[in-house]
């Protein structure tokens, strides 16, 4: 096989696809190392997000792009009040007893999609979009603002954790929680924090992922599993982890059709998981093991 | 005619009720003995499903079995099968918090509905596979539903009393200590690893009978039977409102919620077609809060787990209720 249609169709694709994973990844891999749970919710609010915003693409009229940060704010929104009413008061028992709880919120949460938008599905906008060419390598255009756009906002995220005062307090909430709640950190902020930028990259996540394929009710369940394998394959809490995870994902996904038939794609994802729990469940980049 | 359409009604609920109760069992194996979370709970029912359909159907072309055993056996097969499922997954992920098996048992009973869809030679793709006999089968409509409800209800005795048995037997002590205080449990020389791969293939195994009794129901088994995510958190909000660590109360959950699910199907389908598919999406929106709302207000269920081995205890907690 010729090296450009290896590029054009395997790896273009599974860089688009692994960018895609990443921003739902980097979320999931806060929730596990800060909240210290498992969010099975995680795929069914990205539903949300891209619903959100084709809601704002049809009834404002604005393009898929400009709909984005409003879908991101919104998201963001709607999981801090998650947390609120359903999660926050599951905190004193058993983490396990919240993964469950968040289980029957991935289902209210598709169930209002599919009662709001219906089953059928829809997309942002109508027509084939034509790949540029460039030097021999073809992509599109929302492709490139698809990686663009999570190199940018894992970015910011990775600055806003390094340098501000309350990305340090979640990143220490992270390290050790009885240490950071002794030197004085706001718990409550840190948990709020925490679920803005969960839902917001949530959003941008079942956005993106609409924006290069269709809207359907149950897209972000089918990206819950390769979500969760690229957290753990980057090493929970570790967020240039969960980029780099989501990125293998997406291309061993895409090149997994080279070698088995194209309907077990999607058992890729569980294979990577199962694989790095038995070698190295702390991951490529060392991350924690609950 | 009415009264016998009601009688049939109520015949074809139990019926349901004793293989959700199984499933239920199941589960309160795997959670309400030893805390371990498993997502994937249609999974291991499809597995047993498929395995007695292929063991007890008479042989066809073109797919795998057709090897007309006796339903004993299938449904034998059927344990086998699931078991065997939920050996390697548990292997791998009960080293960890049970998050990641969690994760895992979604990840199988999404690569099982793969394989039932993808692999024909199997499981003859989408038509599924039919003609699978059903114990008593041959004898009236009305005789043959009855003649099945009570092999069910002697299904799920059997299983009740032997679970309830292994509940109260030192294995039962030994799981709870694990789950309510692994490192303890772990001091006083308990494998805690291997303990807890065996609840979680007995309880897949009770999964798949309960699997291969709907397929041997049903006389057919296709891979849109049943919608993965509703049969899973059906049981689970079967166990949670129940009791989960009470027998008693997996079976009591099972009942009320297949009662209430059921019956708000009869009501929705009344409505007019336009409403009637929103309305199967309300449904589910309310079993999820329901969920939400036991795991806030009544944690421990319709039947809390029993505290045994001090009476007093169990004496004095009751006055406080």
């Amino acid at each position: 096989m010729e090296l450009f249609e290896l590029i054009n169709f395997y790896l273009v694709p599974g860089i688009v696809l692994g960018s895609i994973y990443a921003l739902g990844a980097v979320g999931i891999t806060l929730i596990f190392a800060i909240l210290r749970y498992a969010h099975l919710a995680h795929g069914d609010l990205a539903t949300l997000g891209a619903f959100i915003a084709l809601a704002a693409v049809t009834s404002l009229g604005v393009s898929p792009l400009a709909a984005l940060p409003v879908a991101i704010l919104a998201t963001a929104a709607i999981a801090v009040g998650i947390d609120k009413v359903f999660y926050n008061h599951l905190r004193e028992r058993p983490k396990i007893v919240t993964v469950m709880a968040s289980l029957g919120i991935a289902l209210m949460i598709r169930a209002v999609v599919q009662v709001v938008w219906g089953v059928d599905t829809q997309t942002y906008s109508r027509g084939i979009v034509r790949p540029e060419d460039y030097f021999g390598i073809r992509i599109r255009d929302r492709e490139i603002y698809t990686i663009l756009a999570m190199l940018v906002l894992v970015g910011a995220l990775q600055m806003f954790l390094t340098q501000s005062k309350w990305g340090k307090a979640m990143r220490a909430m992270s390290d050790n929680p009885n240490l950071a709640l002794l030197s004085g950190i706001d718990n409550k902020k840190v948990v709020m924090l925490t679920w803005i930028i969960a839902g917001g990259l949530c959003a941008a996540s079942g956005f993106f992922l609409g924006y290069n394929t269709e809207l359907k009710s149950m897209m972000g369940w089918h990206m819950l599993l390769p979500m969760f394998a690229a957290a753990i394959l980057g090493g929970v809490g570790r967020v240039e982890g969960a980029v780099l995870g989501g990125l293998i994902v997406g291309i061993a996904e895409e090149l997994s059709v080279l070698v088995i038939p194209s309907e077990y794609k999607a058992a890729m994802a569980f294979a990577i998981l199962l694989f790095m729990l038995l070698v190295r469940p702390t991951g490529l980049l060392k991350g924690k093991v609950l | 005619m009415e009264f016998l359409g009601l009688v049939n009604y109520a015949l074809f609920m139990a019926i349901f009720i004793g293989i959700y109760a199984l499933l239920a069992l199941g589960l309160n194996i795997q959670w309400g003995f030893a805390g371990l979370f498993n997502a994937g709970i249609a999974g291991f029912f499809a597995v047993g499903a498929y395995t007695s359909a292929i063991l007890s159907t008479p042989a066809v072309e073109g797919r795998l079995g057709g090897f007309d055993l006796h339903f004993v056996l299938g449904w034998i097969g059927a344990m086998l099968a699931a078991g065997l499922v939920a050996w390697p997954i548990g292997k791998i992920c009960l080293r960890f918090r049970s998050d990641y098996l969690a994760i895992a048992s979604i990840g199988i009973a999404e690569i099982i509905r793969l394989v039932i869809k993808s692999e024909p030679a199997l499981t003859n793709g989408a038509r599924g596979i039919s003609s699978i006999p059903r114990p008593m089968g041959d004898i009236g409509y009305m005789e043959s539903q009855i003649a099945y409800l009570i092999i069910v209800l002697a299904v799920l005795i059997a299983a009740y009393v032997l679970v309830e048995r292994q509940f109260n037997a030192p294995w039962g002590r030994m799981m709870r200590a694990i789950r309510d205080n692994e490192g303890a449990a772990k001091a006083m020389g308990k494998d805690v690893e291997f303990r807890r791969l065996e609840a979680f293939i007995f309880g897949a195994a009770l999964m798949g009978l309960g699997g291969a009794l709907f397929a041997h129901f049903n006389r057919s088994i296709t891979p849109e039977a049943i919608d993965p995510m509703v049969a899973t958190f059906l049981v689970w909000i079967m166990l949670i409102l129940g009791g989960s660590g009470n027998n008693r109360g997996a079976i009591l959950g099972a009942a009320v919620v297949w009662i209430i699910w059921s019956v708000s199907e009869i009501a929705t389908d009344r409505l007019p077609h336009e409403y009637a598919v929103q309305a199967k999406y309300i449904r589910l929106f309310l079993i999820g809060l329901m969920l939400q709302l036991v795991l806030r207000f009544r944690p421990e269920g319709l039947l809390p787990e029993p505290l045994r081995g001090d009476q007093r205890a169990t004496k004095s907690g009751a006055d406080q209720h």
